[in-house]
């Protein structure tokens, strides 16, 4: 199993995928696989902030839910509203499609405390 | 035979862990005068002795032969077929079953109740049920904080107190601040909640305003327009309700409600010195992840027949564990299935007659007491069936008429001690012409 390169990784199975200040987040393929499939996805809101490592929505799927731990602190700009009708989409295209929410970010500093491809394939294998 | 799952070096290793030198002393913080060594029990009894203990306290019973008494109970009618239906022995649990789907008919039992109370409430989804109607309120606030993400509810004074001190008991856990939205007590006043306090303490920092319809005193509330007040703010409408009232006044769905809830009792549940009763509890299918409580939904089996099954379990807490939408994972099963029953035996036609000849004798009550000189109505606001009188003297009166077999409802003070000299009066279906003399001729003869 590898996953995307240029993205950052957390312990929590989120990723983040930084695009100038712009941070757009997800669960890796990964969790996806693991949970199952996935029936609801609880969105955080737009103009919302996020704090590094603190829970800002559920992942629910037929047999467990999961909290999503934020992988970057910042402002909400985008949800991904097609996950309110196709929740799927993180088990179909994890690292597409099925991206959860933008965030601008506050301290991009942070990201240096995330793992890149390599450290997360060595941390699922 | 007993059975202890620890050893006694398995409670030696966990009383070490968390620093105490006995069982006893886990217990230290209950008063000695609490505790099972201070009771003083008898020596026992032989059966025929119980016995004749147990019907010499059952005479002390006074059963009234009249009653107007309410306040948030009704004495109703309970068809036979009621008790009929939740006796038999296939519901003889108050529990949803640990497997639940091994259990067709307690699931679809449940199903039917959840049907009856959406059809009623004019709601999309209906939970299993609660313990009674004031901690189905409860966890409206706190669904209505978890809904909105904000963690201050406003509640109006003209919900029923007792309601209002377990909603600040449920909030008081997780710090949440309950304000109050003062009703209109004043001496020509409403009775109801009024509009400019709902608009000026349900701000963009309250998750939810709790009123209840009719309010405690009877009175019919502008429910839609606090819907519209509290929505401008972000905020939900968590309208209380009293299940029968809801066949003559509009459904709550109608009006704008996000949350439904509602004592179930005078939904064929006979009055038992408080309990067990149901609560009720109704919401929009969009917040139904943050519903406390079962649900039953209904789905196909592999050969496409119909089955019931407990649905959305990730909220629960057997899931979910400390983040559950609630500590409850079960529901009031036997006093639902009284309550599906009831309304099912009714229908909506015998719905509407109960809800007619209640508020039919209640304005009777009110116009006899009022054409005999002895009271007059405390609050101006339209009423459903229940009714707060003005009456000169009405603790003594009230006592007296208690002697002789008549309830005159309820002295006001003991539950809002603003208002003096108030009796708060409730008719049903089942108060007679004859019921109404006697309450009359009682307070002449008391006057």
């Amino acid at each position: 199993m590898s996953y995307p390169e240029g993205l950052h990784y957390t312990k929590e199975h989120e990723w983040v995928r930084v695009e100038g200040s712009t941070a757009t987040i997800g669960i890796t393929s990964f969790a996806a696989d693991e949970l199952g499939d996935i029936v609801f996805v609880e969105l955080p809101e737009v103009g919302g902030s996020l704090t590094q490592y603190a829970g800002f929505g559920v992942v629910e799927s037929v047999k467990a839910v999961s909290d999503l731990f934020a992988p970057v602190s910042g402002t909400v700009t985008k949800v991904n509203e097609r996950l309110r009708d196709e929740p799927e989409l993180l088990n179909s295209d994890a690292f597409g499609d099925g991206w959860i929410a933008t965030v601008e970010l506050a301290d991009a500093a942070e990201l240096d405390d995330l793992l890149d491809a390599e450290a997360y394939t060595q941390l699922t294998s | 035979m007993s059975y202890s799952p620890h050893t006694t070096a398995d409670r030696a290793a966990m009383l070490a862990a968390v620093g105490v030198d006995s069982v006893e002393a886990l217990f230290a913080d209950i008063p000695a005068t609490v505790t099972p060594r201070s009771f003083a029990i008898p020596a026992p009894l032989t059966e025929q002795e119980v016995r004749g203990e147990l019907i010499r306290l059952a005479d002390r019973n006074r059963v009234p032969e009249v009653s107007f008494l309410g306040a948030g109970a009704y004495r109703h009618l309970v068809p036979a077929v009621v008790s009929e239906v939740i006796g038999r022995s296939e519901f003889a649990t108050a529990y949803t079953p640990y497997q639940p789907e091994v259990s067709q008919g307690t699931l679809q039992s449940i199903y039917e109740f959840q049907s009856l109370v959406c059809e009623l409430t004019g709601m999309e989804v209906a939970s299993a049920s609660h313990y009674d109607g004031a901690t189905a309120t409860a966890e409206a606030a706190l669904m209505a904080c978890r809904l909105t993400r904000r963690d201050r509810v406003a509640i109006s004074t003209a919900v029923h107190p007792q309601v209002r001190r377990v909603v600040e008991t449920y909030c008081s856990g997780p710090g949440i601040d309950v304000v109050e939205v003062p009703a209109d007590l004043a001496e020509g006043g409403s009775g109801l909640t009024p509009v400019e306090a709902v608009e000026r303490l349900v701000d963009g920092s309250v998750a939810c305003l709790i009123a209840a319809q009719p309010n405690v005193f009877g009175g019919i509330e502008p429910m839609a327009v606090f819907a519209d007040a509290v929505h401008a703010s972000g905020a939900l409408l968590v309208a209380m309700v009293e299940p029968t009232s809801l066949a003559i006044l509009a459904a709550p769905g109608t009006y704008g409600a996000d949350i439904v809830t509602a004592e179930g009792q005078p939904l064929g549940i006979p009055l038992s010195f408080g309990g067990p009763y149901v609560g009720l509890m109704a919401a929009r299918m969009a917040s139904v992840r943050q519903m406390p409580g079962r649900l039953v939904g209904a789905t196909r089996d592999h050969a496409g027949r119909k089955g019931y099954v407990l649905t959305l379990q990730a909220r629960e807490q057997h899931i979910r564990r400390e983040k559950a939408a609630s500590n409850i994972c079960t529901n009031q099963a036997l006093c639902a299935l009284a309550a599906a029953t009831y309304l099912c035996a009714v229908g909506p036609e015998g719905l509407r007659e109960v809800a007619d000849l209640s508020a039919t004798q209640a304005r009777h009550l009110a116009a006899a007491i009022e054409t005999a000189g002895l009271g007059e109505r405390r609050f101006a606001a339209p009423y459903f069936a229940e009714v707060a009188v003005r009456v000169p003297d009405a603790a003594r009166r009230h006592a007296a008429l208690a002697g002789e077999g008549i309830v005159a409802g309820l002295v006001l003070d003991t539950i809002y001690p603003e208002l003096h000299d108030c009796l708060l009066l409730a008719a049903t279906e089942l108060t007679t012409d004859q019921d109404i003399a006697r309450l009359v001729a009682g307070l002449e003869a008391t006057r």
